[in-house]
Order: C-alpha cells, then sequence, then structure tokens
C-alpha cells in the first residue's frame, strides 16, 4: 500500500480560492472516510491556510484522482493550485506542516493540534497511522529541540510577554485598559490568556467602555479618573483614538508615590500615541510603543526563521526514518517468504532422512536439528541484511522481486 | 597529589564562565557546556575537599585561603540548586568562584596539612555559618545583578528582549530577598558565636569583625528598607550590591587580621 497527498495551501491559493475548499471538522471526516471506503485509508486536514486530502491505497493513482475529484467537486477552480505528493515526499511535507515550517508565521504552534485532531478524525490504517503519529512526534521534536515557536508573532502578543519579563507569572495581575477599540480588546485577550485579570476599562465615551468591561468583568471608567486606577493597577495598555496624551508623565509620578516601588509596564498601542513618552524615564515604568513592539516582533521572527535550519534537519531525520519504515513494508513479505521457503525444504529433508536419524538418540537428534537450522539461518543471514539495507534505497524493491524470482517464490505471498 | 584536584576544579569553572558569556550570545550548546562544567568542577572540588577533611586533624578550612576554597564550593553548591530559567546566574557567580579558587591556592587553601589551633565545634559554627551566609549573600547578589542587568534591557527596548528571555523582575527580586532572608539569621548566628567566643578569650574587636557587623548592618537594612519604604527592585539591588562588596572585602581582609 502506498499514499498519495493532494491539496493546496496559502503558498499555491488565495484566501477566496482557499475558503471554498475549506471545510470544517465534521465534512472532513467524512470526506476522508468516503475517500477510505473499500479496504483504503484517508485523512482530511484543512485550516486556514491549506486543505489537504492524504489517502493510502493499492491503487495510489485511482486514489489520486479521487482526491482532485473530491477538491474539485467543492470548487472546480482549484484543479491548477492542487499540489500532488507521494510517500516519501508526501510525508516529508506533512512533517514540515506539523513543524510549523510550513506555515505563514514559522513555528505556529496552532498547526501541530490541527494535525492531530485531523488524524484522530481521519480514518486511519497501519500506513496513515504511522505517519501521522511521527508527524505529530517530529512536531513536537522541533518545538523542544528549537527555539523556533518560542517568541510572540504579533505586536498583542509580544506585549503579553513583555509584561511576563517584568511580572512572571500574570495570574492575579491587574490590567487597566484605556481605550475601548478593537486593538484594546485584542491585546487584552491576549494578557486574559495568561490569566492576568482586566480589572479597569477606561474610555471618553463611558457607554463603550462599559461594553468592554462587561465582556471582562472590568469595572468602567471615565478618563478623568485613570490617576486614581493606576495606583493599583501592574499593566496599563491604551490605545484611544484622543490627539494628544491622554496620561502625562507627572500624573503617572503622582500615582508612583503610592506604589511603593511596584513596577508599572505601560503599552501604548495607538497612533499618534497616548502615553507621554518622559513617562519610560521613571523608575519602575516601562513603556513601549507600537514601534518598539513591532521592532521586537521583527526581531523575533527573524529568530525564529533563524531556526529554520536546525528545524528542517529534524524534520528531514524522522521524514527518513519513515521512509525507511514504509519501504521495510515492501521488503518484509519476501524475507518472510524466503525464510519460510527455507524452513519448508529443511523440514522436507529432516522427514526423509528419518530412516537414519530413527537409529539416534535424542540428544543426537536435536543436535541435527539444531545444526541444521543453523545452517539455515547463517545462509539466510546476510541477504536478509542486505535486502533491508536496500529497503531503504530505491532498489529494496527490485531486491525483493529478484528474490522472489530466484527462489521462486509464489506471486500470491507477495 | 591530592592537591591536583584543584586543577579539574578551577578549569571546569573557568570554562562554565566563559561557556556563560558564550550563553548570551547564543542559546545552546554553551550553555549546556556550561552547567557541566559547574557540576564536573564542584565534583573535582567536593573531593579536594574530602580529601583536605580525611587528611586533617582539626578543622580543616579553619585558614583565610582554607576558609575561601570552602566559601567557593559552599557559592557554587547553592548556585548548582537553582533551577534552570536562573542559570545565567551563573555569568556573575562563576567567574567570581574561579577568582576566588585562584586566590584561595595562592594562600595555600587548596592544600593538604595546614593545622588549626581552634576547637573543631567552634569553627565549624562560626565559620560554617557565616561562610554559609556569604555563599548566600552572594547568590543575592548575583541575583540583583541579573536584576539589573534585565532591567537595563527593558530600560533600554532591547529588541532581543523576547528572543533572548531572562527571568522576569518580579521573580528575581523576589529570589534575592529570599536569599537574603535565609542568609541573615545565619550570618546572626555566626556572628553571635564569634563574639562570645571572642568575649570570652578577652580579645578585642579587629578590623574584620567591624567589617562583618557592619555587613550584617547593610543587609538587615536591606530588608527592613523593603518592607517598610518600600525598597524593591533597582534600589533593593544596589544596596544587596553593596552589601557583597563588603563581604569581597572581608573575604579578602581576613589574612590581614583575623588569622594573623
Amino acid at each position: 500500500m502506498r499514499f498519495v497527498l493532494v491539496g493546496t495551501s496559502h503558498h499555491h491559493a488565495p484566501v477566496e480560492l482557499r475558503e471554498r475548499v475549506a471545510l470544517d471538522p465534521a465534512q472532513g471526516a467524512a470526506l476522508a472516510a468516503r475517500l477510505a471506503a473499500g479496504g483504503g485509508e484517508a485523512v482530511c486536514l484543512s485550516t486556514c491556510n491549506r486543505t489537504e486530502l492524504y489517502v493510502a491505497a493499492v491503487d495510489v493513482d485511482a486514489a489520486e484522482r479521487a482526491a482532485v475529484a473530491a477538491l474539485a467537486e467543492l470548487e472546480p477552480e482549484v484543479e491548477p493550485a492542487l499540489y500532488r505528493l507521494r510517500d516519501h515526499a508526501a510525508a516529508l511535507h506533512l512533517f514540515r506542516v506539523a513543524a510549523g515550517l510550513d506555515s505563514l508565521v514559522p513555528g505556529e504552534g496552532e498547526i501541530l493540534g490541527q494535525v492531530r485532531t485531523a488524524h484522530e478524525a481521519g480514518t486511519t490504517g497501519a500506513l496513515l497511522d504511522r505517519v501521522f503519529r511521527q508527524a505529530v512526534h517530529a512536531g513536537r521534536k522541533v518545538r523542544a529541540q528549537t527555539a523556533i515557536g518560542e517568541t510572540p508573532a504579533s505586536v498583542s502578543s509580544a506585549a503579553a510577554a513583555l509584561a511576563e519579563q517584568v511580572f512572571g507569572d500574570l495570574e492575579g495581575r491587574s490590567i487597566l485598559l484605556v481605550g475601548a477599540g478593537k486593538i484594546s480588546e485584542q491585546a487584552a485577550r491576549n494578557l486574559l490568556s495568561r490569566r492576568a485579570e482586566i480589572a479597569f476599562v477606561a474610555n471618553r465615551s463611558l457607554d463603550h467602555a462599559a461594553d468592554l468591561a462587561e465582556r471582562f468583568g472590568a469595572e468602567p471608567l471615565p478618563l478623568d479618573r485613570l490617576e486614581q486606577q493606576l495606583a493599583s493597577a501592574d499593566v496599563v495598555v491604551s490605545s484611544t483614538s484622543a490627539p494628544g496624551y491622554v496620561l502625562d508623565a507627572a500624573t503617572v509620578e503622582r500615582a508612583l508615590r503610592v506604589r511603593r516601588g511596584r513596577q508599572l509596564l505601560l503599552i501604548d498601542l495607538a497612533v499618534p500615541r497616548d502615553l507621554d513618552p518622559a513617562i519610560h524615564d521613571l523608575a519602575g515604568c516601562y513603556l513601549y510603543d507600537i514601534d518598539d513592539l513591532e521592532a521586537i516582533v521583527a526581531e523575533t521572527l527573524a529568530g525564529r526563521r533563524g531556526e529554520t535550519e536546525r528545524a528542517e534537519a529534524i524534520v528531514a531525520a524522522e521524514s527518513e526514518k519513515f521512509h525507511e519504515w514504509q519501504a521495510s513494508l515492501e521488503i518484509a513479505p519476501a524475507i518472510a517468504s524466503l525464510r519460510a521457503r527455507a524452513e519448508e525444504i529443511r523440514a522436507a529433508e529432516l522427514r526423509k532422512a528419518e530412516g537414519l536419524l530413527g537409529r539416534l538418540d535424542e540428544s543426537q537428534r536435536n543436535a541435527v536439528e539444531a545444526m541444521t537450522a543453523q545452517i539455515v539461518n547463517k545462509l539466510l543471514h546476510l541477504p536478509t541484511v542486505r535486502m533491508k539495507q536496500a529497503a531503504a534505497a530505491a532498489d529494496g524493491v527490485i531486491y525483493a522481486d529478484a528474490v522472489r524470482h530466484l527462489f521462486g517464490l509464489g506471486e500470491d505471498e507477495r | 597529589m591530592a592537591e591536583l584536584l584543584f586543577w579539574p576544579a578551577l578549569l571546569c569553572y573557568g570554562e562554565a564562565a566563559v561557556g556563560y558569556f558564550g550563553y548570551v550570545r547564543r542559546a545552546g550548546a554553551a550553555g549546556r557546556a556550561a552547567i557541566w562544567g559547574v557540576r564536573l568542577g564542584w565534583l573535582a572540588q567536593t573531593a579536594l575537599l574530602a580529601v583536605q577533611a580525611t587528611r586533617e586533624d582539626g578543622f580543616p578550612w579553619g585558614t583565610w585561603a582554607g576558609s575561601l576554597n570552602l566559601f567557593v564550593w559552599l557559592v557554587v553548591t547553592v548556585y548548582l540548586g537553582v533551577r534552570r530559567p536562573y542559570r545565567l546566574v551563573g555569568l556573575a557567580v562563576m567567574p567570581l568562584a574561579a577568582a576566588l579558587l585562584i586566590v584561595s591556592r595562592a594562600g595555600g587553601g587548596t592544600g593538604v596539612g595546614a593545622r588549626s589551633h581552634y576547637s573543631n565545634l567552634f569553627l565549624v559554627l562560626h565559620v560554617g555559618l557565616v561562610l554559609a551566609a556569604f555563599a548566600g549573600f552572594t547568590l543575592a547578589a548575583a541575583l540583583s545583578a541579573f536584576y539589573l542587568w534585565q532591567e537595563r534591557r527593558l530600560k533600554r527596548r532591547e529588541v532581543t528582549i523576547l528572543r533572548r528571555q531572562a527571568p522576569s523582575l518580579a521573580t528575581l527580586d523576589r529570589l534575592a530577598s529570599r536569599a537574603v532572608m535565609f542568609s541573615l539569621p545565619a550570618l546572626t548566628l555566626g556572628l553571635a558565636v564569634g563574639l562570645v567566643r571572642l568575649f570570652a578569650d578577652g580579645e578585642r574587636v579587629d578590623a574584620l569583625v567591624a567589617a562583618t557587623v557592619v555587613t550584617w548592618l547593610v543587609w538587615a537594612a536591606y530588608l527592613v528598607l523593603r518592607v517598610t519604604r518600600g525598597w524593591t527592585g533597582r534600589r533593593g539591588a544596589y544596596v544587596a550590591l553593596v552589601g557583597f562588596a563588603l563581604v569581597i572585602v572581608i573575604r579578602l581582609a581576613l589574612p590581614a587580621t583575623h588569622f594573623a
């Protein structure tokens, strides 16, 4: 059995096309089951960046045609944007996908979970089960042995990571949002995912502040009450559309007097800026504006790209292991047939010599049994090893066919 | 022959110090080489101390140089207990350990055969407690130096701040204060035992004892100011470095006074 991958991704198709072949988990599972009907195997991996069908079958050409037809059924225009890979190349591609090396942001972590979910929802047997398990293993290994996924890839996640650099664990840390727009909300969600607490939402319009505050279980504030809450907040995230500074250094300095040395991180996501840059010069205050954060993100992304070389090496090694395993599947029946044939001949020859052996006592008979078995094992040892070695190379199947031909092993044993 | 154990210990500590500098530039192999340097160096030094302990009649680290040897070992032992994210503290600890080990050897503290005229119990209590406290202060100072370095990166808005992540300011500050909280009682007790002995023998307070009392005051002030005036963070870190400077002065002032 062999397997084929048919799919499209952000490298080959624009989002308008990808969205037409995107499948939700239930649709993906149903399509996989349909493609696997008749003893095959299939997995559908559909994310916002890709839709890929992995199909294993005895007739791999027919499996490929069926996969192409299934995607073309969803959107006929997708066909020119489809890539088709088989066996080793398909496995290498899947391992790169699981490791985040084929993602828009190298090393992004979400894809590993999506590969695992696709595997669980698929209709798998020995081949696809093995390749997906090994893909998840490769993805984990890349994340454990390289720094590819350790750094943030967006401004809002960089802001949250900066907060961790100042405060460590963010659990229970108090966040003050200034501005109730989408950018504030996005930054707040990132901080919330790290267990911080959105305590206050301050905005020029109290109604808007109340809307956002309600979603986060926070207290809405008018902007003129900012100073009072600065005393208790740990992180201030600001993104209003105000033309001037919403918070000046003198106000923050007054608030610092009651903070007893506690640090304050201020994130200014607004353009024009909301927070007076002089705040950064105050002891215990760290102010980062949008340019600072974008520079940090650019650097972390450069770092991720620097790690891709090591990640690619890990993925290539894992894919090689899979290739060896898959090749051994081809050669294993030939080896088993050869050994069975040898054993058959040995047993037959021993039966022929029954008249002579009958005169021997039990220990002598055992010695003859052991000796003949040893001769067969020694004769077959080297061919077996050589066939296993050849299995990983392109001529592995030729070796297997040659052995079948030379030893007259039946076609039915293949 | 046993004295030769000094060399692998020094070599490994030196390698660890260099390794940590490499680690700052790029995480990975340099960091692993550094921690293995610390481990192997510590084993060699432990073996050296064990040989010294078995071959001596009295307390083997009663000389200033011998106590410096023990002090280095205590500092590295405390450092080995530090968990992975804080291993970069080694950047401050290991060069110091290597340098002090060389000073200890120059003073004959790593040899076998020196003899103390003090009783064992007194020295174990006095020297042991004071050196344990100093080892704790060294760790607190290293954490404080680490704090100042990390704070400087945040203030300078270094773009690599998230690529080469260090422990958070809050964590470094908390760990440093904990190290002081454990070390100050040890110094208090060690100092008290020494003073009792001093007055019982009718001797006068020497420069070293006076400097140790000042050191005690500085570290006590570190805790008091922290609680009463909110001197955490940068200000606390500076106080810790002053306290540590006094520890170093005391360690290097020993031959001139206490052991004369």
